[in-house]
């Protein structure tokens, strides 16, 4: 249990060391705070603003998705995964599709797994683009905000005219895509990702490079490798402690090893680093994009002979994509129905937020919205 | 003197003089405000508001108002009540005070000539954390005694600083009366000899104010609204308005102080209040510009940035200003 939970009342220490007498006070960070964006909830004891032990209670967003999931047909659960990381709802939905065609033994057509590419970028450079203006919006910045949302709806104009959503995108399909892209959509997608890169200039002008946010974060937080690991840790937060570890990289899916990128890391894993890590997985995830937009061959963009009802053959699979916020892991059990038997999602927030009472003893409160929202992380995504 | 020309009664006379100030409290802050919406939506890539009052939202703060009056008037359970009710009121007044020094321009476009008008106005200024401190007790919430605890924090280490950098300008005046120090500057505003003095005053103005980039007492990111966490209705509001009005306040003693107050340039012709509002605006915008740019710096920082920093310098500032006082 921990203390202020319920029934427990208000846990009081009283100091007897020193000459003046104080007490530790139990703060509820959440569920309904500002900044733990959703209802994550963080039971800190301070003394003074100093924190002695932190626990992120989770839960308050738990939808059962994993339940769901075992009584929706594959073409559903692609609906359904969209909505658990809402902000990276391509990168979920495409994780399903890829898994069920892994055990279906299907061979997609180059072109739908080259936008699928195309689109898990953009979909990526959305979702970091939200915590790059987040971030700064919870250590007092306001404008950076401002200026994620104007390239975000450039960038949801874009995905809108293929998919025809602007946050659940739902287009994949077992064994390809939806639709084909509209006519003129790669001259657009060049024209914003030199639009968005030059943009980018002033994250780094408003950001990374003012005094007072460095003071903010640099050596606020920081993340030992080692310790990341034990915790499962992946994604921006993994790179900043300085593992160059990505799904993309080492166990390459869709195309990604016919692409040139590289997986930016930091060096102490504090604050800024992760901040900065994830401001340089956006350029990346632009080089990706520009290259793409030469390779996407003529083609089909779904495998003309569908069955009506999708059956995933009996067995059982795991495959694993990097997902804007980490490496999100599928198992698969199927039993030959249509239904999955066991749909097991592994998703990057929930490990990624383990992590946080480890980093949070000893700082004070600023540092631990510094710090909270420098383990970006959904929600939806930890709860599920 | 402008008024007493026309009004020989001393009652007329001050009953004139109240009205003016509180009117002007009542509208300067809500032009601020309108104009910190605007300002701050188009350095952000936005319009701000553009529906009340048809022309560009310019209704848009006095709809604010008219909400805030409408709205349920809520006070905790648990809060103190008289306290809770008090606190606000303590907050507004030291700020309207604050006005009745300011000289806006010559022959008598001031409320009160005082021969202590700096130091009063810079004392008064200091009152406001005590109604903060008494907001963030007595709401009964944690997140605002935090918050109350982090603003007399701040008042503490900022008060010196505006303190040592009013002294120095008080030095080169020879007066601690404003009009005395506004009629010192006819040939070169102070702003030139006193630029450290001037950078120091509007940083602790910031600071006093809870303006970014040190509004950590409201901190909306970390405790929710600081001590106005549990205020609603016409209480918060009037929370607010002492925000902007203070903004006003001190853009205008820093107009005064270091902006030669109702001293022309180039076209001298302009009346000298419209000078004085000019150069008030001039400074507010600045401090909108700051909120606009900046992130949030941490409460032992800020600390560490008054004294260390802020505190030698005034100090230096004043033995720098007395010395060339001596000199010439």
């Amino acid at each position: 249990m921990f203390p202020g939970g319920p029934g427990e009342g208000m846990e009081v220490i009283v100091a007897g060391e020193g000459s003046l007498a104080t007490q530790e006070m139990v703060l509820n960070i959440g569920p309904q705070h500002p900044s733990t964006h959703g209802v994550l909830r963080v039971v800190i004891t301070l003394d003074g603003e100093r924190i002695t032990a932190a626990e992120p209670v989770i839960g308050y967003m738990h939808r059962g998705f994993e339940k769901l999931a075992e009584a929706r047909d594959y073409r559903q659960i692609i609906a359904l995964v969209n909505r658990h990381d809402w902000l990276s709802a391509f990168g979920n939905e495409l994780g399903v599709a890829l898994i069920v065609e892994k055990m279906m033994g299907l061979e997609v057509p180059p072109r739908a797994q080259w936008i699928r590419m195309l689109m898990a970028e953009w979909n990526r450079v959305l979702n970091h683009l939200m915590f790059l203006g987040s971030y700064g919006l919870e250590l007092g910045a306001m404008t950076p905000m401002f200026y994620a949302f104007r390239e975000r709806e450039d960038i949801q104009e874009l995905m809108e005219a293929a998919t025809g959503g602007r946050l659940h995108f739902t287009y994949c399909r077992v064994g390809g895509l939806k639709d084909d892209l509209p006519k003129g959509f790669l001259a657009h997608s060049e024209r914003l990702v030199k639009l968005v890169r030059h943009r980018l200039l002033d994250y780094e002008g408003l950001l990374l490079g003012n005094e007072i946010f460095k003071k903010r974060t640099i050596g606020v937080g920081a993340l030992p490798g080692d310790v990341a690991k034990d915790y499962g840790v992946t994604g921006p937060i993994l790179q900043a402690s300085g593992i160059a570890e990505d799904s993309r990289l080492t166990e390459p899916y869709l195309f990604y090893d016919q692409v040139d990128f590289d997986v930016p890391t930091g060096e102490k894993g504090d604050s800024f680093d992760r901040f900065n890590v994830l401001y340089r997985r956006i350029q990346q995830s632009l080089r990706i994009i520009e290259q793409v937009h030469g390779k996407i061959p003529a083609g089909p963009v779904i495998l003309p002979k569908m069955p009506k009802t999708i059956k995933a053959p009996e067995g059982n699979y795991y495959l694993r994509t990097e997902n804007s916020l980490g490496e999100c892991g599928y198992y698969l059990v199927s039993t030959g129905d249509k239904y999955p038997w066991r749909l097991k999602m592994r998703t990057p927030s929930f490990s990624n937020v383990s992590m946080i009472p480890h980093l949070l003893p000893g700082i004070l409160v600023p540092d631990l919205i510094a710090v909270l929202g420098s383990v970006f992380f959904v929600v939806g995504d930890v709860d599920r | 003197m402008i008024l007493e020309r026309y009004f020989s009664n001393p009652w007329a006379l001050f009953g004139l003089k109240l009205g003016a100030i509180l009117i002007f409290f009542l509208t300067a802050p809500l032009v601020i405000g309108y104009v910190e919406h605007k300002v701050l939506a188009h350095m952000q890539a936005r319009l701000g508001p553009m529906e009340a009052g048809r022309f560009h939202g310019w209704a848009q703060l006095i709809a604010d108002g008219v909400k805030f009056i409408q709205k349920e008037d809520i006070t905790p359970d648990s809060a103190d009540k008289w306290v809770f009710v008090a606190a606000p009121i303590l907050v507004v007044v030291p700020v309207v005070m604050i006005f009745v020094v300011i000289p806006f321009g010559p022959g008598g476009w001031w409320g009160e000539n005082l021969d202590l008008g700096l130091f009063f106005a810079l004392a008064i200024s200091a009152i406001g954390v005590i109604g903060m401190l008494m907001a963030g007790w007595a709401s009964a919430n944690k997140f605002s005694l935090i918050g109350a605890i982090r603003g007399a924090a701040q008042l503490i280490a900022y008060e010196l600083p505006l303190v040592l950098a009013g002294a120095a300008v008080a030095m080169q005046a020879g007066t601690l009366s404003l009009v005395g120090i506004v009629e010192a500057q006819n040939h070169y505003w102070f702003v030139f000899p006193q630029i450290v003095g001037f950078f120091i005053f509007v940083t602790a103005s910031l600071a006093e104010l809870s303006r970014p980039p040190f509004d950590m007492p409201i901190a909306d990111s970390e405790i929710i609204f600081g001590h106005m966490t549990e205020y609603t209705g016409i209480k918060f509001g009037l929370f607010l308005l002492s925000e902007y009005a203070g903004v006003v306040a001190l853009s205008g003693l820093a107009t005064v102080m270091f902006l030669g107050g109702w001293h022309g340039v180039v076209v001298p012709w302009i009346p000298g209040p419209l000078w004085t509002l000019a150069k008030i605006g001039a400074v507010s915008f600045i401090v909108i510009w700051l909120r606009a740019t900046y992130p949030r710096l941490r409460e032992d920082q800020l600390q560490k940035m008054a004294w260390k920093y802020l505190i030698p310098l005034a100090l230096a500032n004043i033995l720098l200003t007395g010395f060339f006082k001596v000199v010439f």
